[in-house]
Order: structure tokens, then C-alpha cells, then sequence
């Protein structure tokens, strides 16, 4: 049986059933509660299951994963929620030098099977600190899982599986996609580290996750009109990597772009084409691009739009990977270099 | 500039003025309305069984201590002259409480019964953690200062969610209460009245800097009356005013009565740990002062105030701390090494696909040495 609902209420319905399933799983984060979070999220889930599963707590990051570890030593799934992207910073300790190490700090003793939730991404036109990627910084700790969601469908799926997992998730939530609906069907049941391939195709692969998989599709059916396949992969799991698909898929196609919003540097992207480098090397026809936010700090939502991979920005390198000439071709980056210096 | 101490509600401190103390230094019995009533089934044995305790404690500190400069181990955080802290502390939980404790909790590993063998192997470097923590309900030690006051707040939290009367106690130093985590824990105790202990072992150092970096003068038992939590500064040298306070702050958190802090006012005679020297940053002549406050020869003093004959006990005490000494140096100098192969294991409860490859790939690595020195 399936329905529509937005990803944000794809979120709620699987907060809901997880929490109806097992009455070990409780809810903790700011403004959760009685206000159901700043993006709706968690509307009703404190009338529906009490204040003592679904807590609104005190305004401390940290704090928020610090007393869920507590709690899980006692047995607790605890799902936590940072209320955005640039708010985790303070709670960074407790999540890669705690969450991320205690099952090999204990030699297996110990379980923390913590969900932390983290709506991310750009696109809301909103301030400082309230549109960041930072998955990157918790892909590189051992000991994480780190997902994101596509979809209402993915969302309900892969929260569930992050909920049950015996491993600490972190769970990113395309904020920029909370009210875009999907047919959700409740049975269907995800893994934690398989990609999947959304669209099949013979040219060139996209390998994108969380918000940036629209965008990719989108530029599939484009460059369809130019008589290009594209084929695209959803990663879902960006640690661990489902590398195996990609390499697949790039044993066939010879061609790879990856996108996401985070900046490019020591980024999914970097480790991604690393990967298909070292193991298919010999199957790429064109060096790998990405399409990504740029190195900067995230800039001001007015120009987002240019920060942000666009449509035409991943048509463009989709392009490049085929051989065809387009803007950045024939720039003189040693002119460039010399103009950033004069500045 | 001068600093006016606020005065704070009686009925949340106690000791600020001058710590909490019921066994002089010569032994004497001394009377505390506060404590006394919290250590009416204290008799001879009772003192005599902590003194054992205590003597245990120490000798297991020596022994990894001379273990280090032999070689057998790579590091240890001396606690020498804190044994009463925590003897007095541990012997107010009940086996079924919890403790989140900080790296230098030798006396609470061993008094909730540690495996010793396992327990070596941290300071040998073969090991992250040295016990099972569901066995005797002990967290692993904790490296990162006073990350481990959140954790012990959240058990509490949650026993408290299941309806238990358990409660968490967790210890750390002087220099954690600087810490952002050690200060929102006593937000989130105060906000959820948890059933924790706050057990601050203030040694007057966080390595080389005196306490003093830390409180801005003031004793740091002050600190949590802001945040609406009982608190009290104890003699930390006195085992039985640790007990006596411990079981205080214990009978509260079980009967409802939320969160409190101890601040134990004790010294750390050694060296922050065996990597580091201390002359560098206090004289030989403060030293000398805090062993006259010696936990352990009060309690003997204490013990022959009572009429008790030391010889027997002292005789039993070496007997116990000598077994443990060799059991704790023969797990030390006989440990096995783990297997190269185990770096990849418990990083997740279900392996990924990619840690496999890695693992495979390095031990195809090493096999083709073996095969390349034949």
C-alpha cells in the first residue's frame, strides 16, 4: 500500500512508526516537542507518545549526543535531532571521539545505536549556518554511518534502517526537499550502504545523493533530448561508499561526473573518484568531474543559486566528459592564477 | 581586583568555607552533623575494611607505576594521595549503580571488580579499554576531559525513564570543570532532576596548571549552586567524609531527589602521568605538606585511636595488596600482543563491505612478506 506524503511527513510517519514499534526508541532534540520541530518534522509525535519519548531539551549540542550515549548504554535508540547543518559543530566531539569509538574502545561491549538527524543543504534562502553540507567531516570518521534520502520513499526507508541499526547513523535530511512529495510505501526496506541506480543509461554516470539526485535526473532527461544516456546513481550511503555500483556502472559507461553541495575539497566526491580511479581506471574514456559547491564558506542565499550545482552546471560537464568544448575548455588558468594574485 | 563570594543558599552548600571533614589528621574523630548521620553503622571493621581498600588501591598504583619505568607498560596516571576520594565514593554506590568515570579512576575500576588482566592491557598499549563496562557496570575510561559527565547524566536520564532506582555517579578532575560538556551536563541534571553524582576530584592540578586557572579563585564546589544543584566540598583525603558524602548524594538521587555535587579536595602527589615532571611546576615543599595529610595513615591512626591492634590488620593488608600487585604484574609483563588483524574489528556492529576489502588487502600484504623471507 503506498501514499503520498511530503519527505518531511515521510520522516515524521517513520519517527512514528519506529517509535510505535519499539518502546526503546525516544526522540530528543530542540524545539521537537510541543512545537514539532521548526520544520514541522516532528509535529504531533510529543501529544501522540509523551514528553518522555519525544523531549524537548535544553539548547546544548553536545549535550543532546553526550546524554544519548548515556542512554544507550541503558539500552535506549535514542534519535536525535540537530536542528541544522551548522549547528553540530559543538556536539563534533561527542559524535567522532565518542559515538563513532566506543564499540572498539569496548572491544564490541558496547552498542550505540544513536540515529542523529540532521535536515542539511542549501536552496531555502535563509542565513548563516542554516544551509551547510558537512557530511564530509563525519564520513571520515571510522565508526559512523553516514545517510541521506532522496526522496519521501528513501527517507521513510533508510530512517527506519538507521533507527534499527546496532551502529551510530548519522542521517542527513535534504532540507531543500522537505515538502516535495512521493508515493512512500511503508514495507519497502532499505540497507545502509547499497546505492541505486534511479535511472539506467550507456553514456555517462551521474553518481549524486540527498537533494542533488533531482538535479541529476533532471539533467538526464536533457541531455535525452541531445540523444545522450545518462545513467544515475543514487548513493544513499555516503560512509560507507557503495563504491561497487559506481564502478559497475563506470565499466560501462566510461564516464563519470559527481555532484553534491558540499564544497569539493577532501570531499564524497574526492573519495568517490579516488576509488573509481584506483579500480577502473582503465574503463574511463574522459577524467571524472564534479559538480559541487565551491571552496568557499557557504555564501550568502542571494547568490546560492550560483553556489549551489545547477542543471546547466552538471549538463555542462556532462559535456566535458564527452569531449565537447564549453566554458571552461579554453580557460587560461594561468591568467587566471596572475588576476587572483593582482587582486 | 577583588572578588566578592557571593554567598550562596546554605541549604545547597556545604563546606565551602573550610571542606567537610570527620577524621582529623592525627585520627581523631571529629563531629559533623551533616556527615555523622550518614555513618552510624561505621564501626572498627567497617573503617579497618576501607583501610584495606585503600591500601589495596595504592599498591595497585605503585605496582603499574614501577611497571611503567620498568618498561611493562607504556603510561599510567599515577593517583596517589586521592585512594580516600575514591575508596570512600565507590563504597557508597551499591554493584547495580553505574560510573562514568575519567582515566585516573584506578580505585573505582578495582573496587567494582575490573579484570586486572584486562585492565593492564590499556597502559601496555593492547588495548583501548580494559573490562566488560555491562559486568561492573562501568563505563570505559575516558580520555577526553570531562566528556564522560554527559554520559553519566544521560544513564541517569534513563534510569530514571525506566523507573529504577539506580543511579549514575561520574568523577572527573578540577581542570573538567572548564569544560563545555562538564557544565551543560549540570544544565541537563538540573533540568531533568537526573539521579547523578557529580564527583569532582579537584587534585589542585590539570597537568601543570593549579586549580586556580580553572575556578578564578573560587572553590569549585560554588559553581554548581547556579545551576540549582546541591552541593558539597569534602575533605578528599577523609575516607569516611567521602563515604559519608557519597551516600548523601546517593540517598537523594535514588529517593527522587535529583542530582549532586561533590567537590573532593584532595592532592595528586605524582606526576600527571609517567610521561610528565613535575618539578617544572611546583615545589618538593607543597608535595611534602599533603603527605602529612596522608589518606591511608589517618585511618591507621584513626584505627589505634579505636583501640583496634594494627599489626594483624596491617599484616592482612599486605597479604591482599601483594596478591593483587602480582596478579596485576604478571597480566602486565605476560600480556599477548592483539593481532594485527584485529585493528578492523567492532568498528560497526554489521561490517561494511569496504572495511572487509581493507582488511583482506593487508593481510595479503603481510602473508606475501612471510612468503618473500622464506
Amino acid at each position: 500500500m503506498t501514499e503520498t506524503l511530503t519527505l518531511a511527513k515521510a520522516v515524521n510517519a517513520a519517527l512514528a512508526d519506529a517509535l510505535e514499534g519499539d518502546d526503546r526508541v525516544l526522540l530528543m532534540g530542540e524545539d521537537i516537542g510541543q512545537l514539532g520541530g521548526v520544520f514541522r518534522v516532528t509535529d504531533g509525535l510529543q501529544a501522540r507518545f509523551g514528553a518522555e519519548r519525544v523531549i524537548d531539551s535544553p539548547l546544548a549540542e553536545s549535550a543532546i549526543i553526550g546524554t544519548a550515549i548515556g542512554m544507550s548504554y541503558r539500552g535506549f535508540r535514542v534519535v536525535t535531532e540537530i536542528q541544522f547543518d551548522g549547528f553540530i559543530y559543538p556536539a563534533f566531539d561527542q559524535i567522532v571521539a565518542q559515538v563513532a569509538k566506543l564499540r572498539y574502545r569496548s572491544r564490541g561491549r558496547v552498542s550505540m545505536p544513536l540515529t542523529i538527524r540532521v535536515p542539511y543543504g542549501g536552496a531555502i534562502g535563509s542565513v548563516e549556518h542554516h544551509s551547510e553540507s558537512p557530511e564530509s567531516y563525519f564520513a571520515h570518521t571510522a565508526g559512523l554511518r553516514v545517510v541521506t534520502a532522496s526522496t519521501p520513499q528513501e527517507a521513510y526507508s533508510t530512517l527506519r534502517a538507521a533507527i534499527a541499526s546496532d551502529d551510530p547513523v548519522l542521517f542527513f535530511e535534504p532540507k531543500g526537499k522537505y515538502y516535495t512529495k512521493g508515493e512512500v510505501d511503508r514495507s519497502i526496506v532499505r540497507d545502509l550502504e547499497t546505492a541505486n541506480v534511479v535511472a539506467s543509461g550507456r553514456d555517462v554516470t551521474i553518481a549524486a545523493y540527498g537533494p542533488t539526485v533531482e538535479t541529476a535526473l533532471r539533467a538526464a532527461i536533457a541531455a535525452a533530448d541531445e540523444g545522450i544516456e545518462v545513467e544515475v546513481i543514487d548513493l544513499r550511503s555516503i560512509s560507507p561508499l557503495d563504491v561497487d555500483t559506481v564502478v559497475e556502472s563506470v565499466q560501462r559507461t566510461g564516464r563519470l561526473v559527481v555532484t553534491h553541495e558540499a564544497p569539493a575539497e577532501a570531499s564524497v566526491s574526492s573519495e568517490l573518484i579516488t576509488s573509481v580511479v584506483e579500480r577502473a581506471f582503465s574503463s574511463l574514456e574522459a577524467p571524472p568531474e564534479r559538480v559541487t559547491g565551491y571552496d568557499t564558506p557557504y555564501p550568502p542565499s542571494a547568490v546560492e543559486h550560483d553556489y549551489l550545482p545547477s542543471l546547466d552546471r552538471l549538463l555542462d560537464a556532462v559535456d566535458r566528459t564527452l569531449g565537447r568544448r564549453n566554458s571552461r575548455t579554453d580557460l587560461d588558468y594561468a591568467s587566471v592564477t596572475a588576476l587572483g594574485a593582482a587582486r | 581586583m577583588s572578588i566578592t563570594v557571593p554567598a550562596p543558599d546554605p541549604a545547597l552548600a556545604a563546606g565551602l568555607d573550610c571542606p567537610l571533614r570527620v577524621l582529623d589528621l592525627d585520627g581523631t574523630r571529629l563531629h559533623d552533623p551533616l556527615l555523622d548521620a550518614h555513618l552510624g553503622d561505621i564501626d572498627e571493621s567497617a573503617l579497618a575494611d576501607l583501610y584495606l581498600d585503600m591500601v589495596r588501591v595504592r599498591r595497585l598504583d605503585t605496582e603499574a607505576f614501577a611497571l611503567t619505568r620498568q618498561g611493562h607498560l607504556v603510561l599510567w596516571p599515577p593517583l596517589l594521595g586521592q585512594e580516600a576520594a575514591q575508596v570512600g565514593a565507590a563504597r557508597s554506590l551499591e554493584q547495580r549503580d553505574w560510573v562514568f568515570g575519567s582515566y585516573r579512576e584506578h580505585g573505582f575500576a578495582l573496587l567494582r571488580g575490573a579484570d586486572m588482566a584486562e585492565f593492564a592491557r590499556i597502559w601496555k598499549a593492547y588495548a583501548h579499554g580494559g573490562w566488560d563496562p555491562h559486568e561492573i557496570n562501568m563505563a570505559p575510561s575516558q580520555i577526553i576531559i570531562g566528556a564522560q559527565s554527559l554520559h553519566g547524566v544521560g544513564y541517569a536520564m534513563a534510569a530514571k525513564m525506566d523507573g529504577s532506582d539506580e543511579v549514575a555517579l561520574t568523577a572527573f578532575g578540577d581542570g573538567a570543570t572548564s569544560e563545555g560538556d562538564v557544565n551543560e551536563a549540570l544544565v541537563w541534571a538540573s533540568a531533568f532532576q537526573a539521579p547523578v553524582v557529580f564527583l569532582c576530584q579537584n587534585n589542585q592540578y590539570a597537568i601543570s596548571e593549579p586549580v586556580a586557572v580553572q575556578s578564578g579563585g573560587l572553590p569549585l564546589a560554588l559553581r554548581p549552586t547556579g545551576f540549582g544543584i546541591p552541593s558539597m566540598r569534602v575533605d578528599g583525603n577523609d575516607v569516611l567524609a567521602m563515604l559519608a558524602a557519597g551516600r548523601i548524594a546517593v540517598e537523594r538521587a535514588r529517593s527522587g531527589g535529583g542530582p549532586t555535587f561533590i567537590e573532593a579536595v584532595t592532592y595528586r602527589r605524582g606526576p600527571h602521568t609517567t610521561t610528565d615532571d613535575p618539578k617544572r611546576y611546583r615545589d618538593e615543599a607543597e608535595v611534602e605538606a599533603w603527605v602529612a595529610k596522608d589518606p591511608i595513615d589517618r585511618v591507621e591512626r584513626a584505627l589505634e585511636r579505636m583501640g583496634v591492634d594494627m599489626d594483624p590488620v596491617r599484616a592482612e593488608a599486605k597479604v591482599r595488596a601483594d596478591r593483587l600487585a602480582k596478579e596485576f604484574r604478571a597480566a602486565a609483563e605476560h600480556a599477548e600482543p592483539p593481532a594485527a588483524e584485529e585493528i578492523f574489528d567492532n568498528v560497526y556492529a554489521q561490517p561494511s563491505r569496504r572495511l572487509e576489502r581493507q582488511r583482506a588487502e593487508h593481510l595479503a600484504f603481510v602473508a606475501s612478506l612471510a612468503e618473500e623471507s622464506k
